[in-house]
């Protein structure tokens, strides 16, 4: 498996309800296409988190060549809804793989609508992260609402589910199969594909038999303890 | 029961609710907004009322009002919005009227910083406004304990008839951590019939809020019976957690982050051969200041190393006062929405272990 397989098209959007493990997503994902030889732009458009955002892992992601996009460093501790100008970079420049990391819920995908015009002309994919450990999105009816949500709020079409199911340092086997059998429904309910399912190193070996690649991260987003 | 992931703020909000709050007042400012937010979408599904007010002053004393009849009620801010609470808080004391009050707290001081802080230490566990009272400060260091907290505080508050505060540093509130719900010890609670101003229901007399007592000899009274009370909490309510003192040369005192921070730093310190435990104070007041006396007057603790999100340090006044010289005590802060990180908790404690030897 390798990420641009999973995500193979040029531009790949993160949604999902808050605390799926989008950023921590996003980060590896721009990380392994990276690897992969791809010219990566990761643009942080988080406007509703002040913490644990993909732009504190700024050196991490230039350090291994991938460009990173988000509002301006002095506002880089502010909670202002600013769009950072040079997204436009990503949409406009057909070389870059660009890896659009989303804030959450409806309300965080808000920032997409405005720049709708532009990526419907673009090769794009809108990424459902779900998380089954989360109480709003663990029931397929939730999941589902969520996922028109998001859709109706940035006027695209979700194209591929990432199962995520974490939690935190607790996460087991279980709770990925848990995650697949959530996003296996989900998918039969709107026919959605599961593009992949992500687990920590050590977990993804144990998973080769799921119907689906499984896109193996290491934590970036740690707490500082960790 | 199967654990949940759910982000602090969130968290709090649904515990409030499952603790049967009837009213939240609320005003959003970052870093604590999801639980106004939360509890917009969640506190009318389950009966209860929410209202956004017009500001901080304006939610305390709604939650004044509401708890004044009787309800369960609750406000949340962060550090300048508590700061504009404080007068609502002592109203609240002095006419004995329970209610909770979160505070996420950010890097100040004035507006200071939407990164997490500690620099509210002094505020919550000295009153905070004016007058002779304290509210029992309740510290969570993880999401398990913020809701289980966020759920006794409101039995806490019934059964003293007075204000309690739960207050985190902002990371507490914005991170997502594996939570499960599980009961919370049941108390005793009063009948709020003899005080709540919630109509005259037969009663011969009104029943009234106030802490306006113009005699003196009243008002006296008044704050006697206040202080027999803070005494009930003192006896009653203090909290702490010690890790690996029991035989500890350097002991690291913290609360919230910072103590989370401290495991990591004490696992590599023991690697090391360095005894090195945690005084974790809970409530921040009452503060644990016989158990920390009593470490302080063991033969095998050497040294106190305080830690705090905050450049001066607020707690280790508390500390100095537990310790009352027997040991010496060496500081580590920084404020500005900066956390201290392993390593110079790390370097620190090395450091204070070295001046001892």
């Amino acid at each position: 498996m390798t990420a641009s397989t999973v995500c193979s098209h040029r531009i790949s959007i993160i949604t999902g309800h808050y605390g799926t493990g989008k950023t921590e997503f996003s980060v590896n994902l721009a990380l392994a296409l990276s690897a992969e030889g791809k010219q990566v732009m990761l643009a942080d458009l988080d406007i509703v988190n002040p913490y644990f955002r993909s732009r504190e892992r700024r050196n991490l992601l230039e350090e291994a060549g991938v460009r990173l996009i988000s509002s301006a460093q002095s506002f880089s501790n502010a909670d202002l809804p600013a769009l950072p100008a040079e997204l436009l970079s990503i949409l406009e420049t057909p070389a870059i793989t660009g890896v659009l990391d989303i804030g959450g819920d409806p309300v965080g995908a808000r920032v997409l609508a405005r720049f709708r015009p532009k990526i419907i002309q673009e090769d794009y994919q809108l990424i459902f992260v779900l998380n089954a450990n989360r109480p709003e999105v663990r029931e397929i009816d939730g999941a589902i609402t969520y996922l028109r949500s998001i859709e109706a709020t940035t006027g695209l079409t979700c194209t591929g589910i990432v199962n995520n199911t974490h939690l935190c340092g607790e996460t087991t086997g279980e709770d990925i199969r848990r995650g697949a059998a959530l996003s296996a429904a989900v998918s039969e309910a709107t026919g959605i594909p599961v593009l992949c399912h992500v687990a920590v190193e050590p977990l993804a070996q144990a998973l080769g038999d799921l119907p689906e690649p499984v896109f193996p991260i290491t934590i970036k987003m740690k707490k500082p303890w960790e | 029961m199967a654990k949940e992931l759910w982000k602090g703020n969130e968290a709090i909000a649904e515990a409030a609710i499952r603790a049967g709050c009837d009213c939240f007042f609320g005003y959003p400012i970052t870093p604590q907004s999801e639980v106004p937010e939360y509890m917009s979408t969640h506190l009318p599904k389950a009966g209860g009322v929410f209202v956004q007010a017009e500001s901080e002053i304006a939610a305390i004393n709604m939650v004044y009002g509401a708890a004044g009849s009787g309800k369960r009620a609750m406000t949340s801010s962060s550090s300048p919005g508590i700061s504009l609470k404080q007068e609502g808080i002592t109203y609240l004391a002095g006419a004995e009227v329970p209610a909770v009050i979160v505070n996420c707290m950010r890097g100040g001081p004035g507006l200071g910083t939407i990164q997490p802080g500690q620099g509210d230490y002094y505020q919550s566990t000295r009153g905070g406004g004016n007058g002779d009272y304290r509210t029992i400060v309740l510290s969570p260091s993880n999401i398990q304990e913020a809701v289980d907290f966020v759920q006794e505080a409101f039995d806490i508050a019934d059964q003293y008839r007075n204000p309690v505060l739960v207050v985190m540093d902002g990371l507490i509130g914005q991170m997502m951590e594996p939570i499960e719900w599980r009961e919370i010890p049941k108390r005793e609670l009063p009948s709020k019939d003899e005080w709540a101003a919630s109509g005259r229901k037969g009663r011969a007399h009104n029943n009234i809020i106030n802490s306006l007592f113009l005699d003196p000899e009243i008002c006296n009274a008044h704050n006697v019976r206040l202080a027999a009370k803070l005494a009930e909490m003192e006896k009653n309510e203090v909290r702490w957690e010690e890790v690996q003192c029991d035989d500890a040369e350097l002991v690291i005192t913290a609360y919230g982050t910072p103590a989370r921070i401290a495991l990591t730093a004490i696992d590599i310190l023991r690697s090391e051969g360095y005894k090195v435990g945690l005084f974790r104070p809970i409530t921040l007041w009452p503060f644990p200041e016989k158990a920390l006396g009593d470490l302080a007057g063991s033969e095998h603790v050497k040294a106190f190393l305080d830690v705090e999100m905050s450049t001066t340090g607020q707690m280790i006044d508390d500390v100095r006062l537990s310790v009352l010289g027997r040991k010496p005590i060496s500081y580590l802060g920084c404020a500005g929405g900066l956390i201290p990180s392993v390593e110079d908790m790390v370097e620190a404690a090395r450091k204070a272990l070295k001046e001892v030897q």
